[in-house]
C-alpha cells in the first residue's frame, strides 16, 4: 500500500518482490523533514529497488509505505536530451516543474557547470554527466530527494559542491534518501543495512 | 495536465524534426510511388485503376519506419521514469506520443501522397478522396505505431515483431481506405472515420499499460 500525503516517509514491514526474487521484507524506517538516510549493502541487494519502490515506479509486495506528495529521483540515467545543450535539456525539466531559466541557472551553478551551459550532452564525461543528473534533480522542488549513488564518477570537489546542496536542502527542511558507497559528507539520520536474504524462503 | 501535455508534445515534435526521422517515411514513400509504374508499365488505365491502393499499402509500410524511435530511445534514457515520479500517468504520456507523432508523421505523408499521386495520374476527386482517406486514417497509424512501439519496447527483435503485429491491426484501415477510392457514396469514408476514431480512442489506454507493465 502506498499513500503519498504525509510530509515525511515512513515504510511498515515493507517487501519488495523482483523477478521472483524476494530483495527485502519488513523494513520499517521513518525519515522526517531535515534528515537524511543511507541505503548500504552489497550489489543487488535491492537499494536500487528500494528507492524506485519509494519513488512509486515499483509496487510493494507487502507492507505499507507513506510518502512525500513531492519526490524527485536521481538514478543512473540521464533522461536529459543528448542532443540538447545541458540549458534547453533542463528547461525541459523546468517547464514541467513549473521553475524558471533561473532556477536552471542556480541548478547549474549548484553543480559548477555554469561555463557549460551551451554545450550539448552528448559531448559529457562521466563525471559531467553525473553531475547533469543532479543539476535536473536539484531543479525540482521536491521534499524528498532519492539520490542513487550520487557521487559516482565526480571528483573530490564535485563531491564536496554537491555535499554543500545536499546540507542546504536539508536546512530547508528537505529529506534525503541516498545509496552511494562513496561518503557522503552529510551528517546521517538513519542507516539502513540491506542484507541478503536466504532464497529458502521465496514466497512465489 | 494541458500544460503539461503541451510541454511533452512540443518536446518530441522539435526533436522528430530536428532529427530529421521525419522525412524517412516521406522518402520511402516517394521511391515506392516513383518503382510502380516501372513494375507494371506506363499503362495509364492501369495505373489509374491500382495507384491509389499502391499509395494506401505504402503509407502502412511508412507507418512501420519509425517504429523503433518512438518509445524505446525515451524509455532507456530514463525519461519515462522521471515523468511518472512528478505525477504523470502512462496514459497521458502515451497520449503525448500519439499528438507528437501524428504531427510528425501525419502533415509530411501527406504532402508525400499528394506528390506521388501525381505519378500515378491521379487527379480530381479520386486525388481528394485520397488524400481525405489518408488525412481521416493517419492519426490511427501513429496511434497503431505508438501502441505497437510501447508493446514491443525493451523486447529483442522488436522491429520484425512491430510488423506482424501491424499487418492484422491496420487492415480495416486499409479495406476502408482503399476501399474509399471506388466508392461513389462516402459510406466507406464514414467507416474508415470510425475505426481510425477507434483506434486513436484506445491508443492511449493501450499504450499507457504497456508502458507500466514494462516498468514492472
Amino acid at each position: 500500500m502506498r499513500n503519498e500525503a504525509g510530509d515525511s516517509l515512513r515504510a511498515l514491514a515493507l517487501s519488495c518482490v523482483r523477478g521472483e526474487k524476494m530483495l527485502f521484507r519488513d523494513l520499517n524506517f521513518v525519515l522526517t523533514p531535515g534528515q537524511a538516510g543511507l541505503v548500504t549493502g552489497p550489489n543487488g541487494v535491492g537499494k536500487s529497488s528500494l528507492l524506485r519502490l519509494i519513488a512509486g515506479l515499483l509496487q510493494p509486495f507487502s507492507g505499507s509505505l507513506d510518502t512525500p506528495l513531492s519526490i524527485t529521483l536521481c538514478d543512473d540515467r540521464m533522461a536529459l536530451d543528448e542532443n540538447l545543450p545541458l540549458s534547453g535539456a533542463l528547461r525541459f525539466w523546468a517547464r514541467l516543474d513549473g521553475k524558471t531559466d533561473a532556477d536552471c541557472l542556480n541548478a547549474m551553478a549548484a553543480v559548477g557547470m555554469g561555463h557549460l551551459a551551451e554545450v550539448p550532452i552528448r559531448y559529457f564525461s562521466t563525471g559531467q554527466r553525473q553531475r547533469a543528473r543532479l543539476a535536473r534533480t536539484f531543479l525540482s522542488s521536491a521534499n524528498l530527494w532519492l539520490l542513487d549513488e550520487p557521487a559516482n564518477g565526480l571528483d573530490t570537489a564535485s563531491v564536496a559542491l554537491l555535499g554543500k546542496t545536499l546540507q542546504a536542502h536539508l536546512d530547508n527542511g528537505g529529506m534525503i534518501l541516498a545509496a552511494s558507497h562513496i561518503a557522503l559528507p552529510i551528517a546521517l539520520d538513519l542507516t539502513l543495512e540491506l542484507a541478503a536474504l536466504e532464497q529458502m524462503e521465496t514466497p512465489l | 495536465m494541458i500544460g503539461v501535455l503541451k510541454t511533452l508534445v512540443w518536446r518530441d515534435v522539435r526533436q522528430s524534426y530536428a532529427s530529421g526521422g521525419t522525412w524517412l517515411p516521406v522518402i520511402f514513400y516517394l521511391s515506392a510511388a516513383t518503382l510502380f509504374p516501372f513494375a507494371v508499365g506506363p499503362d495509364r488505365d492501369l495505373l489509374l485503376q491500382t495507384g491509389g491502393g499502391i499509395l494506401w499499402i505504402a503509407a502502412l509500410l511508412a507507418t512501420l519506419l519509425p517504429l523503433d524511435r518512438l518509445v524505446q530511445p525515451d524509455l532507456d534514457n530514463g525519461l519515462y521514469d522521471q515523468l511518472i515520479v512528478r505525477g504523470i500517468t502512462d496514459e497521458l504520456i502515451a497520449f503525448a506520443r500519439l499528438i507528437s507523432h501524428w504531427l510528425a508523421f501525419g502533415p509530411p505523408l501527406l504532402f508525400a501522397a499528394l506528390l506521388a499521386s501525381g505519378l500515378m495520374g491521379l487527379e480530381g476527386s479520386s486525388l481528394v478522396t485520397l488524400l481525405a482517406s489518408l488525412a481521416i486514417a493517419t492519426p490511427a497509424l501513429a496511434g497503431l505505431a505508438v501502441m505497437i512501439a510501447a508493446l514491443t519496447s525493451g523486447l529483442k527483435g522488436a522491429g520484425a515483431l512491430g510488423g506482424l503485429l501491424l499487418v492484422p491491426l491496420a487492415i480495416p484501415l486499409l479495406i476502408f481506405g482503399a476501399g474509399s477510392l471506388a466508392d461513389r457514396t462516402n459510406s466507406a469514408l464514414l467507416f474508415l472515420s470510425a475505426v481510425s476514431l477507434l483506434l486513436v480512442a484506445i491508443t492511449p489506454f493501450a499504450a499507457g499499460a504497456a508502458l507500466r507493465a514494462v516498468r514492472e
